[in-house]
C-alpha cells in the first residue's frame, strides 16, 4: 500500500475517541464474574492457614459440616485425588527449581493465607459462619522470613526435597569490570532496598466453575488476563481435554498482571465443581487477597557503577536478592522479575561493561510473580540512582551527564551489554521533549528560591527502557503452553457491520477500543459499526491475551491484518458486483467507493445481503468469504523494547519527612499509538502504581512471617489527593516488524516513576548530606535517613 | 467477609433504646455505622442485635441555647461542617471536621458515634477535649452529664455503662477571644493521622490563658496536656518549654505508621505549628 496504515483516509489508528465500552461501563451495566450467580451455585470460602509456616496434623470438619447450608467440606488430601499438583518452572530459566505445589496445602502450610479447606455452602456467610466451627491442629515451624538468612548455606529449607532455598541464580560478566573499575576515576557502591508491594485491583479476585456432567464439560468464568493459558491449564490438572473447558474472563476490573497467574483457589474451585457437578464460586475478598494475590518487588541490590572524571559510566554492577514466597507461582515463575533486573540494568545507556547476580529465595510469605512492569522499576531505580550518584560524584549536571552516556538515537539497531536488542529508541529525542515541557531552569530557581526560605524541593529525572510486544522468548521457549501469538477472526454481517472476535482480554485498559479502532480502520468502516469479542475460548482465536504490554502491539496487528484481509474479500466481491476491478475500490466509511474520485458505488450492507442471500447472482466460480482470520507474532525482536523518561518535582518536609508531590512528567515513545487518550492514561495510571511504590506501598511482615498490614486501612494505596499533576508527552519510534507500528504502553509509567521521586528526594536534600536509596520512602525513614530520630 | 448474622431492632424513642439495651446485653448501638459496619464485616464484633438509634429525633439537632452550644449524638459530620452556629461558636470543630475521613463517610457517620467509640486516632474525641465540651448521658435513671476529660478512659473505651446512650454533648460558646488551632499529619488525605492536635484558647493583652492542647493518634485515648499549655500561657511563653514537657505528657504508641520516638518527634513539629501562630496577634492555625 502506499499509505501507511494510520494515515488512510478513514483512519481511527492514532485518534483519541472514547472506548466503546464506556457508557456501559460508567452506566453500571458491565457483566463481571463477581456479580454471576448461577442457578444451584455453591459459595466457597477457603480457610487459610494462620500461620506461615506449620505442620498440619489434623483437621476436625465435623461440627461445621452440620451447619445450616453447607454443602461440603474439602481438605487438600481429598481434593488432590482429583486435581493434580503443579511446579511453576521454565526450562530457559536454567536451575530454576520449585516444589509441587497443591490447590489446598497438604499436611504442612507454607505461608500465612495459603488455602488449607475449602467449605461449600449455599452462601459466602453460611459458609463463613462454618468455617469458623472448623478445627485445625497447626503444629508450628520456624518461619523463613528473611531472604539473606533463607538464603545462607545450611538454613532449613522449606522444601526438604530441593536441598536448599535458592530457587534460582542468575549471573552475567559482560566486557571487563575489572579492568573498568581500575580505569575509574570514581567507583560509587550503594544498596538499594525496594519494598514488597503488591496489585490491588478494584474488583478483586472472582472465579466461577460450572462442570455439566451431561456435556462432560467444564465452563470457567474467570477474571483472567489470559484465558487460553486457562483453559490448558485447568484442562491438564483435571486430567480432561482442553476442549472439555471454556473460559469466559467476562468483564474484569482491573489486573495489573495480579490476574495472569493460575491461583490455588481457581484450581480448587475447577476440581470442586466437578467433584459437586454443581456451580462454584469463589470471590476474594480483601483480606485474603493481601495474603493470596501475588506479591511483587521485594529486593534487595548491591549496586555499584564507574565513571571517569570527563563524564563517561565505566560499568555496572548488580547484586540482587529476592525472596518469592514458598512456590515460584505456576505457570510463570517467581523468578522472571529478578532475572529481568539482571537484563535491564544500566540498559538505557552505551556502556559494555556489566557484571551481575541474582539470587531468588524460598521463604514463607505470600508468593511473588510478574506484577506491572516486572523488574522494570527495580532496574530503573538501580541505574538512575547509580547514574545520579556517579554524576555527583563528578560534579557533573544530571542531564548533562545523562546525554554523555544515553545510547545515542541512531545506534540502532544494537544489543545491550545484558544481551538485550534494541531495534530503535529515542533517548535523547525524549529528554529534549522532557526538558522542553518540564522547562528545567524555571524549576531550579524556584528549588533556590524555595530554599532560601527553608523549603527543600529537588528535582529527579529517571530514563528507562520498557519490554513490550514479547514473542516466545517469555514463556513457550521455556514450556510454558501460554500463547505468545495472537489472532482476530473480523466478520461483515448481513447489515454491513462489523464483529471482532480476538484474543486479547480487557481489564479496563481499553482493549476492546483499539481492536475497534484498528479493525475499523483495516476494513473502512465507521467504528460505530464493529463489535469486538473477547475473553471467551470458545469464541475468539487461540491467543495469549493481555499482557506484558502486547495487546496493542500483537493483538492489534492481528486484527489488522484480519481487517485487511476481509477488506481484500469484500472488493473482490464488489468488483464483480459492480464489474468493476478491486485495484479501482476502496472501502470508506462502510462504503466501496471508487478509489480514485470517492464516488460512493456500493453500501457494505448491499453488499453483504447479495453475499449472503442472493449469491446465485454472483459469477458462478465466486465464493464469498465475508469472514478472515489471521494470527501474529513477532519474529525479528524477541521484544519491542520501548523507551521514555520521567521526571518528578517534590518538597520534602525535613521536620515530618513527609513528601509532597508538585508535578511529574513522562516522555513515553510507545511507537505508533492507536488510541493517545488510552495511551496517556495508561501512562497516568502506570506513574500512579510507581508512586504507590516509591511512597505509600508495602506489605510489611513480623518476624513470625505475619503479614500486619493487609486491609486497606493499613496497607496504602496510592490516592487523587496526593497524586501531582502528570504531563505526558511522546516521541513516535514505530516498529517496522508490523503494519501498525504500535509497541506496548501499559508499564511504562509503573517503570520509571519510583527511581525519578527517589532522585528528586535525594537533589531535595543534598544540603543535608543524606542519600535514601529505599522505597517506600516513608516519613520515618526520611526521618531517620535526617538523623531526626 | 460477610457479617455474623445478628437480630435487628429499631426502637422509636431514647426510653425504648434504653430498655432493649437492657434486655440485650450483646446488643450494639448502631447509627451512623461508619465503624461498626467495618467492624462487623471483619467479623472483629459480633453483636447479638443491632439497635438502629438513626432516627430517634431526641438525638437530633443543633441549638444554643442557655449559652452553650448543644449538638445532637445524631449530627452527621456533614451536618457539622455546614452548620453556621458550629462556625461561629465552635470554629474548632468546623475546622477540624474536614480532616475527619471522606465525604461519604461524612455524610453517614456522627459525631455521637464518633465519641462513643473512642478511637484514639479519631479527630473529635480530641476537639471535645479542647472545647472543654460536656456530653450528656441517657440511661435507664434519666440523664447524666460529665466533663469529656473524664469521658474518655482508654482504648476505645469511656465511662458509658452498657445501658447508657450518649444524647448530646454541650460546648460552651467560644469567647471573643477565643483563638484554636488544628492540625494532623496524615499520609493520605483522609487517613487517620500518625499525630495530630487540637487547640483552643483565650488571648487577651497578657498573653494566653486557658489553652488546652488535646492530642490524638499519640497514646491509647485523646490526650490533654496541660503542663505544655501552661508553658505557652502569660506574657513569657516558651515553645521549647512546651515541647520538653509532651515527653512528659504523652505516651506516644509504636504502630504500622510511626515508632514512639517518630511520635514524639512529629507532635513537637505539630506543638511549634499549631501553638505557634497562637503566640502572635493574628495567629489562628488551621
Amino acid at each position: 500500500m502506499s499509505l501507511s496504515p494510520v494515515d488512510l483516509p478513514n483512519s481511527y489508528i492514532g485518534r483519541a475517541m472514547p472506548r466503546p465500552n464506556l457508557a456501559r461501563l460508567t452506566q453500571g451495566r458491565g457483566e463481571y464474574v463477581s456479580d454471576l450467580s448461577l442457578p444451584r451455585m455453591l459459595h466457597v470460602v477457603f480457610l487459610r492457614s494462620p500461620y506461615a509456616h506449620a505442620e498440619i496434623a489434623s483437621i476436625d470438619s465435623s461440627e461445621a459440616a452440620k451447619m445450616p447450608g453447607v454443602a461440603r467440606i474439602v481438605t487438600g488430601r481429598e481434593l488432590a485425588e482429583i486435581c493434580s499438583p503443579w511446579v511453576g518452572v521454565l526450562s530457559h530459566l536454567k536451575g530454576l527449581k520449585s516444589a509441587p505445589q497443591h490447590a489446598l496445602a497438604v499436611d504442612r502450610a507454607r505461608w500465612q493465607g495459603e488455602p488449607v479447606v475449602a467449605i461449600l455452602a449455599r452462601s459466602r456467610a453460611e459458609a463463613e459462619d462454618a468455617a469458623e466451627r472448623i478445627y485445625v491442629d497447626y503444629t508450628e515451624l520456624p518461619p523463613a522470613v528473611d531472604a539473606f538468612a533463607a538464603a545462607t548455606p545450611g538454613a532449613v529449607p522449606i522444601h526438604a526435597d530441593l536441598g536448599d532455598n535458592i530457587a534460582f541464580e542468575r549471573t552475567l560478566d559482560a566486557g571487563d569490570v575489572e579492568a573498568a573499575a581500575a580505569a575509574s576515576d570514581h567507583v560509587i557502591a550503594q544498596r538499594f532496598v525496594f519494598g514488597r508491594h503488591t496489585g490491588v485491583t478494584l474488583e478483586a479476585r472472582s472465579i466461577v466453575a460450572d462442570w455439566n456432567r451431561a456435556a462432560q464439560r467444564l465452563t470457567v468464568h474467570v477474571g483472567s488476563q489470559a484465558p487460553h493459558m486457562m483453559q490448558n491449564i485447568i484442562a491438564k490438572h483435571l486430567a480432561i481435554e482442553e476442549h472439555q473447558v471454556r473460559v469466559l474472563t467476562h468483564d474484569v476490573g482491573g489486573s495489573f498482571g495480579i490476574k495472569v497467574h493460575v491461583y490455588a483457589e481457581d484450581m480448587a474451585v475447577s476440581a470442586l465443581a466437578k467433584l459437586m457437578g454443581r456451580p462454584v464460586k469463589f470471590f476474594a475478598d480483601r483480606l485474603e487477597s493481601f495474603v493470596s494475590d501475588i506479591h511483587a518487588r521485594d529486593h534487595v541490590v548491591d549496586g555499584r557503577i564507574g565513571v571517569t572524571r570527563d563524564g563517561r559510566i565505566t560499568f555496572f554492577e548488580i547484586d540482587d536478592i529476592t525472596g518469592i514466597g514458598p512456590y515460584s507461582v505456576y505457570p510463570r515463575t517467581s523468578a522472571v522479575e529478578a532475572n529481568q533486573v539482571v537484563n535491564l540494568v544500566g540498559g538505557n545507556y552505551a556502556v559494555p561493561n556489566y557484571r551481575a547476580r541474582a539470587r531468588v529465595v524460598f521463604q514463607n510469605k505470600t508468593p511473588t510473580s510478574q506484577y506491572r512492569a516486572v523488574g522494570h522499576p527495580i532496574a530503573c531505580s538501580v541505574t538512575e540512582g547509580l547514574v545520579d550518584l556517579a554524576a555527583k560524584a563528578i560534579g557533573m549536571d544530571p542531564v548533562e551527564f545523562r546525554r554523555r552516556n544515553l545510547y545515542a538515537d541512531d545506534a540502532y539497531p544494537c544489543t545491550a551489554a545484558s544481551g538485550i536488542r534494541f531495534e530503535g529508541l529515542s533517548h535523547h529525542a525524549s529528554l529534549d521533549k522532557l526538558l522542553a515541557m518540564m522547562d528545567l531552569p524555571k524549576l531550579r530557581a524556584d528549588q533556590a528560591a524555595a530554599r532560601v526560605r527553608g523549603v527543600h524541593r529537588g528535582i529527579g529525572l529517571a530514563s528507562f527502557i520498557e519490554i513490550t510486544n514479547p514473542g516466545p522468548a517469555f514463556y513457550g521457549v521455556g514450556g510454558a503452553r501460554i500463547s505468545s501469538q495472537d489472532g482476530a477472526a473480523v466478520k461483515l454481517d448481513a447489515t454491513g457491520c462489523v464483529t471482532v472476535q480476538s484474543s486479547i482480554t480487557e481489564q479496563g485498559q481499553g482493549s476492546a477500543a483499539i481492536i475497534a479502532q484498528v479493525t475499523a480502520s483495516a476494513i473502512g468502516v465507521p467504528i460505530e459499526r464493529v463489535r469486538v469479542i473477547l475473553g471467551d475460548t470458545d469464541n475468539t482465536p487461540y491467543g495469549g491475551g493481555t499482557w506484558a504490554s502486547r495487546g496493542a502491539g500483537i493483538g492489534g496487528e492481528a486484527a489488522f491484518q484480519a481487517g485487511r484481509a476481509l477488506r481484500d474479500n469484500l472488493l473482490t466481491v464488489a468488483a464483480a458486483i459492480l464489474q468493476s476491478t478491486p485495484e479501482h475500490l476502496d472501502i470508506r466509511q462502510g462504503v466501496v467507493v471508487d478509489a480514485a474520485d470517492g464516488r460512493a458505488r456500493l453500501e457494505l450492507s448491499e453488499l453483504a445481503r447479495i453475499a449472503y442471500f442472493r449469491p446465485d447472482t454472483l459469477p458462478r466460480d465466486m465464493q464469498t468469504e465475508l469472514m478472515a482470520t489471521r494470527h501474529y507474532v513477532p519474529r525479528d525482536y524477541a521484544f519491542a523494547f520501548t523507551n521514555g523518561i520521567q521526571a518528578s518535582y517534590l518538597e520534602v518536609d525535613t521536620e515530618t519527612g513527609f513528601i509532597r508531590l508538585l508535578n511529574h512528567w513522562v516522555v513515553e515513545d510507545c511507537g505508533q499509538p492507536i488510541n493517545p487518550l488510552l495511551v496517556d492514561e495508561q501512562v497516568r495510571g502506570g506513574v500512579v502504581q510507581g508512586l504507590g511504590a516509591a511512597l505509600f506501598e508495602q506489605c510489611r511482615y513480623d518476624d513470625q512471617g505475619q503479614m500486619i498490614n493487609a486491609n486497606m486501612a493499613d496497607y496504602l494505596v496510592p490516592m487523587a489527593g496526593e497524586m501531582p499533576d502528570i504531563a505526558v508527552g511522546h516521541v513516535i519510534t514505530p516498529t517496522a516488524e508490523s503494519a501498525i507500528g504500535a509497541k506496548g504502553a501499559g508499564e511504562a509509567g509503573t517503570a520509571g516513576a519510583a527511581a525519578c521521586v527517589a532522585n528528586a528526594v535525594n537533589d531535595a536534600l543534598s544540603p543535608f548530606g543524606v542519600v535514601i536509596t529505599e522505597i517506600p520512602l516513608t516519613p520515618e525513614v526520611v526521618l531517620q535517613a535526617l538523623g531526626r530520630v | 467477609m460477610k457479617a455474623p448474622a445478628f437480630e435487628y431492632l429499631r426502637p422509636t424513642s431514647v426510653t425504648e433504646a434504653i430498655a432493649l439495651l437492657g434486655q440485650h446485653p450483646e446488643a450494639k448501638l448502631i447509627a451512623g455505622g461508619q465503624s461498626l459496619l467495618a467492624s462487623l464485616n471483619l467479623r472483629l464484633s459480633q453483636p447479638s442485635h443491632l439497635i438502629d438509634i438513626g432516627r430517634l429525633p431526641e438525638l437530633r439537632g443543633i441549638a444554643v441555647k442557655n449559652g452553650v452550644l448543644r449538638i445532637g449524638a445524631l449530627t452527621r459530620h456533614a451536618e457539622t461542617m455546614a452548620a453556621p452556629e458550629i462556625a461561629t461558636h465552635a470554629p474548632l470543630l468546623k475546622a477540624a471536621i474536614h480532616h475527619v475521613a471522606h465525604a461519604a463517610i461524612r455524610t453517614r457517620g456522627t459525631i455521637g458515634g464518633s465519641l462513643a467509640n473512642a478511637d484514639p486516632a479519631a479527630e473529635l474525641p480530641a476537639c471535645i477535649l479542647a472545647l472543654d465540651a460536656t456530653l450528656i448521658i441517657a440511661g435507664p435513671h434519666g440523664e447524666r452529664r460529665e466533663a469529656a476529660a473524664d469521658f474518655f478512659t482508654g482504648l476505645f473505651g469511656t465511662t458509658l455503662a452498657p445501658d447508657e446512650i450518649l444524647a448530646a454533648i454541650e460546648v460552651p460558646l467560644a469567647a471573643a477571644n477565643a483563638v484554636h488551632g488544628f492540625q494532623e499529619l496524615t499520609r493520605r488525605s483522609g487517613d487517620y493521622a500518625i499525630v495530630g492536635l487540637a487547640a483552643q484558647g483565650l488571648r487577651g493583652a497578657n498573653g494566653l490563658s486557658a489553652l488546652r492542647l488535646a492530642w490524638f493518634s499519640i497514646g491509647s485515648k485523646a490526650t490533654l496536656t496541660p503542663h505544655a499549655a501552661a508553658a505557652l500561657l502569660g506574657p513569657a511563653p516558651s515553645l521549647e518549654r512546651a515541647a520538653a514537657a509532651l515527653a512528659e505528657e504523652l505516651e506516644p504508641h509504636d504502630d504500622l505508621q510511626a515508632n514512639v520516638a517518630t511520635r514524639l518527634t512529629l507532635a513537637r513539629v505539630l506543638l511549634r505549628r499549631v501553638a505557634g501562630p497562637l503566640l502572635t496577634p493574628s495567629g489562628i492555625a488551621a
